[in-house]
């Protein structure tokens, strides 16, 4: 395997005067899932947002693909093939689920738009049925495939996504975290995973970081990650039910 | 000590019990069968309500102080105040008994009638837009046959409602479409009269037809001058200062004596020709060229026409943007800038394009403005006129472009209505002056509208407003196959 795809060294990122990211280090090799776990408020989305360019980061380097994206303007940054499911998944309520992914496709040729759709209705075929609805009028569970949907229209190298299993039913966790898995799998897509639901995500993951109080306190496989009694103990057992 | 308290009483009992006590007690008067306590009800309240516009209206209506020789002199009018009491004892026992206290109020069938025509819009909307397509390009026509008598008057309040139909369409990309607030229009109203004014009057060669693309310029120049510092602000924080910056050109303007002409104005603005040709009387006239009789409505006629296809252009444009990209990132800005961003969407030009292009399309009807009237000064181009705008773009639904036709036919043609409505002036004397209270009727009018369609007229695609309104799932949210 070659360098990574995605990696941030020593990235310090402030909110005003709070800090909330104290010198993270996370790498991402290409074709890999990794997952970013952590409690309320350790700072896993702000990484993510950081990555995006929104907020900065004050200290540290961000470098996707060979280029240093760690002052570029977050449209800029998309543009270089990393596509974002935002936290709370953000899609236009008002616009149908056609339009929600032709915005998705604003990056790509017209020519590849049927390519791309068919490929998202493959996926998710609940899209497909609901393709003329609002954004808005969607269950939480479409909603989510909707966003991921939409990410994926942009035709990514790198897809993050932020806490897609918030809110769910842990059916609607199981079939898009299947999903997610299907695609590093047969297209080789890289995937990096902000998740409280720990379990799923480390069972899903190839590698997975831990966030405390805005630090990378523990990394390592997911499987590894699983057996560590710390993990289990701060995640897991309390976590799971 | 539990078994001693057997009765709650009035000592130990708490207050928010006492309080439900008394709603049960009044509950069967409110919603209750019987129409004769609803009735009793209703003239206790009106009375009450009658006392206290007799207390309030004695010193203000009744009694009139008057400057008289040698000092002050206090007169009656009893008739006023007698009548102000009837007025508001008769207005609120009808809300009585068929708004508040009866079990099905009048102002649902409004409501439910609405909601209605809302969800067999798609084709509906489709229908009645060919039809005012069709009954607009004629209507000229339509007036000189129908009102030969009063056709100069009819054509004129048709080219004015087809000014603020395209002023309209224009602000409708910059907050229907884009969702940025923007209470300065105006001022590119007033970026492209003047910059027809100014051109034509220094420079001879210069007419309307070759202004126009210029002052269309000038005032999308001007839009992306306000675009720049407002990118970081929403809400009503642009609002604000949207609102400063229409008052600064204003102020310019006015202030700017030896460029503008300060509150003198400009005057002698050319009127528009015809292919080089004018519309007079002489021999080289339009009238004159084509062989027909000259007659002063042909440039009234040719002035609808003007801003007829400078509506109608503006209106297919914004219909065009809406489909291609960029207009798309419009609609997806005013949902959630956020998501915007993370799609790689450049929000910055995306929020400048739609200043300047609402902005130019004000700037064109500006020129039109001032080619029409041939004289323009600052007073034509205050805040009032940003407001009208604005509720014309409101009232007929944000982002909607049926609506704003017909708001801007209420609202404008409402007002000139007045004027002619001659039976009021036999009821309330020969000073009544109907115009006089077209605010009052405009504010009437809006308070209707916020209550029974909050979203305006044609509320088919909604604004964003808050992400809780997810949970609020009307039928017209899931209306399918319309505006992609």
């Amino acid at each position: 395997m070659s360098g990574p795809l995605l990696s941030a060294t020593g990235v310090e990122t402030y909110y005003g005067k709070i800090v909330a990211l104290r010198g993270v280090d996370v790498e991402v090799k290409p074709g890999e899932i990794v997952t970013l776990i952590g409690a309320n408020g350790a700072g896993k989305s702000t990484l993510m947002m950081t990555i995006c360019g929104n907020p900065r980061a004050r200290a540290g380097r961000i470098v996707y693909d060979g280029v240093d994206i760690t002052s570029m303007p977050t449209h800029e940054i998309m543009r270089l093939g990393i596509a974002q499911s935002p936290e709370g998944r953000r899609i236009f309520p008002r616009m149908t689920v056609m339009e929600n992914l032709q915005m998705g496709a604003q990056l790509v040729a017209p020519e590849q738009f049927r390519a791309g759709l068919d490929r998202v209705y493959d996926l998710f075929p609940r899209l497909k049925q609901r393709a003329t609805q609002r954004g808005g009028t969607l269950s939480g569970g479409e909603q989510q495939m909707l966003a991921i949907a939409r990410a994926l229209m942009g035709r990514p190298k790198l897809l993050l996504l932020d806490e897609p299993s918030l809110g769910l039913a842990p059916l609607v966790v199981k079939q898009i975290f299947e999903v997610i898995r299907e695609l590093n799998r047969s297209e080789g897509l890289t995937v990096f995973l902000v998740e409280q639901n720990a379990f799923h995500a480390l069972k899903l993951a190839h590698r997975g970081y831990v966030m405390v109080n805005g630090r990378i306190t523990m990394s390592g496989t997911g499987a590894e990650l699983l057996k560590r009694e710390e993990v289990r103990a701060a995640y897991l057992e309390g976590g799971r039910h | 000590m539990a078994t001693t308290v057997d009765a709650p009483t009035a000592e130990n009992r708490p207050a928010g019990a006492q309080r439900d006590l008394e709603e049960q007690r009044r509950a069967p008067l409110k919603t209750g069968e019987d129409p004769q306590n609803t009735l009793a009800a209703s003239l206790k309240d009106a009375a009450a309500a009658a006392l206290l516009a007799g207390v309030l209206g004695f010193f203000f209506l009744a009694l009139r102080t008057e400057i008289a020789p040698g000092g002050l002199d206090v007169s009656a009018r009893w008739g006023l105040w007698l009548a102000s009491i009837a007025v508001v004892f008769a207005g609120r026992l009808l809300l009585n008994l068929f708004v508040f206290k009866t079990r099905r109020p009048v102002t649902q069938l409004f409501a439910g009638r609405g909601a209605g025509l809302g969800a067999r819009l798609p084709w509906l909307g489709k229908a009645v837009g060919a039809a005012l397509f069709l009954f607009a390009m004629i209507l000229p026509f339509f007036i000189t046959t129908v009102f030969p008598a009063q056709q100069r008057q009819y054509i004129d309040l048709a080219i004015l409602i087809m000014t603020y139909v395209m002023l309209g369409w224009g602000l409708n990309i910059v907050v229907g479409l884009a969702g940025l607030l923007d209470l300065g229009y105006v001022a590119f109203y007033a970026v492209g009269a003047y910059a027809f004014a100014l051109l034509s009057t220094h420079f001879e060669v210069i007419g309307f037809w070759t202004a126009l693309p210029l002052a269309g310029m000038l005032a999308a120049f001007w839009g992306v001058i306000l675009g720049f510092p407002v990118l970081r602000l929403r809400g009503d924080y642009l609002a604000i200062v949207t609102l400063a910056f229409g008052e600064m050109i204003r102020i310019v303007l006015l202030n700017w004596y030896d460029f503008t002409g300060g509150p003198n104005g400009i005057s002698g603005i050319p009127k528009p020709t015809l292919f080089g040709l004018e519309f007079t009387r002489g021999e080289d006239g339009v009238a004159a060229f084509l062989g027909i009789e000259y007659s002063t409505i042909h440039r009234f006629i040719y002035l609808y026409y003007i801003i007829f296809i400078l509506a109608i252009v503006t209106n297919f444009v914004t219909m065009r943007l809406r489909r291609l990209p960029v207009g798309r990132a419009w609609e997806a800005l005013r949902e959630d800038e956020i998501a915007c961003r993370s799609l790689g969407i450049n929000t910055t030009n995306t929020k400048l394009t739609a200043f300047a292009i609402g902005a130019m399309f004000g700037g064109f009807a500006g020129s039109f403005f001032a080619t029409r009237q041939g004289f323009i000064s600052p007073e034509s181009f205050t805040f009032l006129e940003s407001a009208i705008i604005l509720a014309i773009v409101v009232l007929g639904g944000l982002g909607s472009q049926i609506g704003v036709v017909i708001a801007s036919v209420v609202m404008i043609g409402g007002i000139e209505m007045l004027r002619n409505i001659g039976f009021l002036s036999d009821i309330f004397g020969p000073d009544f002056d109907p115009v006089k209270y077209r605010m009052l009727i405009f504010g009437l009018a809006m308070v209707g509208i916020m209550i029974w369609k909050p979203r305006g007229l044609i509320s088919t695609r909604e604004p964003t407003i808050a992400l809780k309104e997810r949970k609020r799932i009307g039928a017209d949210y899931v209306a399918q196959g319309e505006g992609h």
